[in-house]
């Protein structure tokens, strides 16, 4: 550190613990709102106190009894939003560290224009390329599916540059010394280069499945069935009330619901995740 | 166990750039050959095209009978220990050592005699089950050594191992890899930028100079006729001094001292190994030299001297006293001459 002053600390605390409430208030807020009857927020003023209804509203969540609301059961939408975050992730993970170990690994022509092309994808989020994503997936028949959820998403340059570095930090010896040891190159991929990028790939996980769960935009397109309605996605159709109040109550308990499992795959995988990030011995 | 035969090899990259070229060695079964040179001599680029990491672009390697230049590393029967080691680092030492055998199909119970016998061997019984991490560099080196016993196979190939080892260390390891390879007999191509190394591990050295072989010979025959003044500077430490003199009439004149000596006449580089010069005696055709400074090394001091603008190095007993101004001579036998083109002249 540079200085070592008292008010220093102070001051950085107080900084962080704004950073800290700024984050999460509106959780908190998300939380409160849940555990009160639906007529509390008729008045316009949200309670900043838990009230008394939280076993009830959570109950009822999840008990799928709230129909009128959602049309589709709570625990539905969680396993789509699990089955299409799941896919995004493993997806992606498989397409990329296979693409990055052909291009680190192998000469093969075109192989930096191939690196290239992957690298230009990275300008070209969903969001950008949205329209005709739309009408290639719409033409393939892949509304209303999972292929039609997670495939436009899975392909993506991010994680094949990671992948890339990571495998470029990897002397060039243990590939020698592997093909000394008789080991072709998919032994190679096994045996070497996975357990080596496996805190990597951890991370990429995480980062991964929270981007897959967090989608917004793209189900709210590709799903008309409530059947394939994702989570984050059926909290939007939720407040979507026509001439009646919204019921802020489950609408905030299926938000608190919504965010645990990513909180979970943070959690548990956390060790493997900073691990990932910060590992740079090979 | 097999002899290891290199005809007219080259290596030419895509774009024209000659790495190595023209070279002819013939590595006996059970032979120690070092190969040495200077960095960027091409001595690591012959290694990696035997081991079959490098394509071989012009001539052959045959290992034993066979013609392997098509062949994979892995069907050359042959085993690399790489500077860096090249341990997996997330195997286990046991695993490191077993994974070869695992993927040729050898029986768990051989694999696990072999690697008995190799951990005995090398003393590293104790950590077989722990993580090269958690190795120190020696040990490291052991392991990378343990993997290639384990092969059994035709023959070694070094590159640079101890490189990466400190110097007290390195001089213990050099100790264990020549004893080790006399005991298992096995041929051994070994790479190294050291020269010390080179003349104290080999059966036979292998001078390499800008991708050719400069000279071949047992490290003694290297060292007391250099076939130019390449080999001759490169080999042996101090640097042999390289003066230069003119022949004329059957005398050779180098440093003010003229000397008979039966070359063409011409201009000419003459060679000195630092252990041949001694103080003149009267009488004695004599160098005068001017003492610049003294390296004390304990048992000898190197006296490093002016000539006519040319430096020149002797040694000395640890208690022979130098003067300023001294008189240096060295017996006409000892000398090393060398034409114009570098090239010994007898």
């Amino acid at each position: 550190m540079v200085e070592n002053q008292r008010w220093l600390d102070i001051l950085a605390h107080i900084t962080l613990i704004l950073g800290v409430v700024v984050v999460a208030f509106p959780v908190y807020i998300a939380f409160i709102a849940s555990t009160h009857h639906p007529v509390e927020f008729m008045s316009g003023m949200m309670p900043l106190l838990p009230g008394d209804n939280m076993v009830n509203t959570y109950t009822e969540v999840l008990s799928g009894g709230v129909r009128a609301q959602m049309t589709v059961p709570l625990t539905l939408m969680l396993t789509n939003s699990l089955i299409m975050a799941l896919s995004i992730a493993i997806g992606k993970i498989v397409i990329s560290i296979l693409s990055a170990f052909a291009i680190v690994y192998f000469r093969f022509p075109f192989r930096m224009t191939a690196f290239w092309m992957i690298f230009i994808t990275l300008m070209l989020p969903v969001e950008v390329r949205i329209v005709p994503t739309f009408k290639v997936v719409a033409d393939l028949g892949l509304l209303n599916s999972y292929a039609g959820l997670s495939i436009p998403l899975i392909a993506s340059a991010t994680a094949t540059f990671l992948f890339r570095q990571v495998f470029l930090t990897i002397p060039d010896e243990l590939m020698e010394a592997a093909r000394i040891d008789g080991a072709g190159p998919m032994k190679f991929f096994r045996d070497i280069l996975l357990p080596l990028s496996r805190t990597n790939i951890a991370a990429l996980f995480v980062i991964l499945f929270i981007y897959g769960w967090n989608q917004y935009l793209w189900p709210i397109l590709v799903t008309t069935d409530a059947d394939f309605y994702t989570i984050v996605a059926g909290i939007k159709r939720m407040a979507d009330v026509v001439d009646s109040e919204p019921l802020w109550n489950f609408i905030m308990a299926t938000a608190v619901l919504a965010m645990l499992p990513p909180v979970l795959v943070v959690i548990f995988m956390q060790r493997l995740f900073v691990k990932g990030l910060v590992e740079t011995e090979k | 166990m097999a002899a290891i035969t290199i005809e007219n090899l080259g290596k030419t990259y895509t774009g024209g750039v000659s790495a190595v070229r023209g070279i002819d060695i013939d590595i006996r079964d059970g032979e120690f050959v070092v190969l040495v040179g200077p960095s960027g001599c091409g001595k690591s680029t012959l290694l990696r095209m035997i081991a079959g990491l490098e394509e071989i672009t012009e001539g052959e390697v045959r290992i034993g009978e066979r013609v392997v230049n098509r062949l994979e590393p892995a069907e050359r029967d042959i085993a690399m220990v790489f500077q860096n080691y090249a341990l997996y680092p997330h195997m286990s030492v046991r695993q490191n050592l077993s994974y070869g055998l695992k993927n040729r199909g050898t029986p768990k119970a051989e694999i696990a005699r072999r690697v008995d016998e190799a951990a005995r061997i090398l003393e590293i019984g104790a950590y077989l089950d722990r993580k090269p991490r958690a190795l120190s560099g020696g040990q490291r080196q052991r392991v990378a050594m343990g993997r290639a016993i384990v092969r059994e196979p035709a023959a070694f190939l070094f590159d640079e191992p101890l490189s990466n080892l400190d110097a007290k260390l390195r001089v213990s390891m050099r100790g264990e890899i020549r004893a080790l390879q006399k005991r298992l007999g096995t041929t051994s191509v070994y790479v190294t930028h050291d020269q010390l190394e080179a003349m104290t591990l080999a059966d036979r050295l292998v001078v390499l100079r800008d991708g050719e072989v400069e000279q071949i010979g047992a490290p003694l025959e290297v060292y007391r006729r250099p076939v130019s003044t390449f080999v001759a500077e490169f080999i042996g430490s101090p640097a042999m001094n390289m003066l230069d003199g003119e022949v004329a009439g059957g005398t050779l004149r180098v440093g003010g001292a003229s000397l008979p000596v039966g070359v063409a006449p011409g201009k000419v580089k003459v060679g000195m190994r630092a252990e041949d010069m001694r103080l003149a005696g009267l009488g004695e055709t004599a160098i005068p030299a001017r003492l610049a400074y003294v390296e004390e090394l304990g048992a000898q001091r190197l006296g490093h001297f002016e000539v006519e603008g040319q430096r020149l190095i002797a040694a000395f007993p640890a208690e022979q006293a130098l003067s300023d101004e001294i008189a240096l001579t060295v017996d006409p036998s000892a000398l090393h001459v060398f034409g114009a083109d570098g090239r010994r002249i007898d």
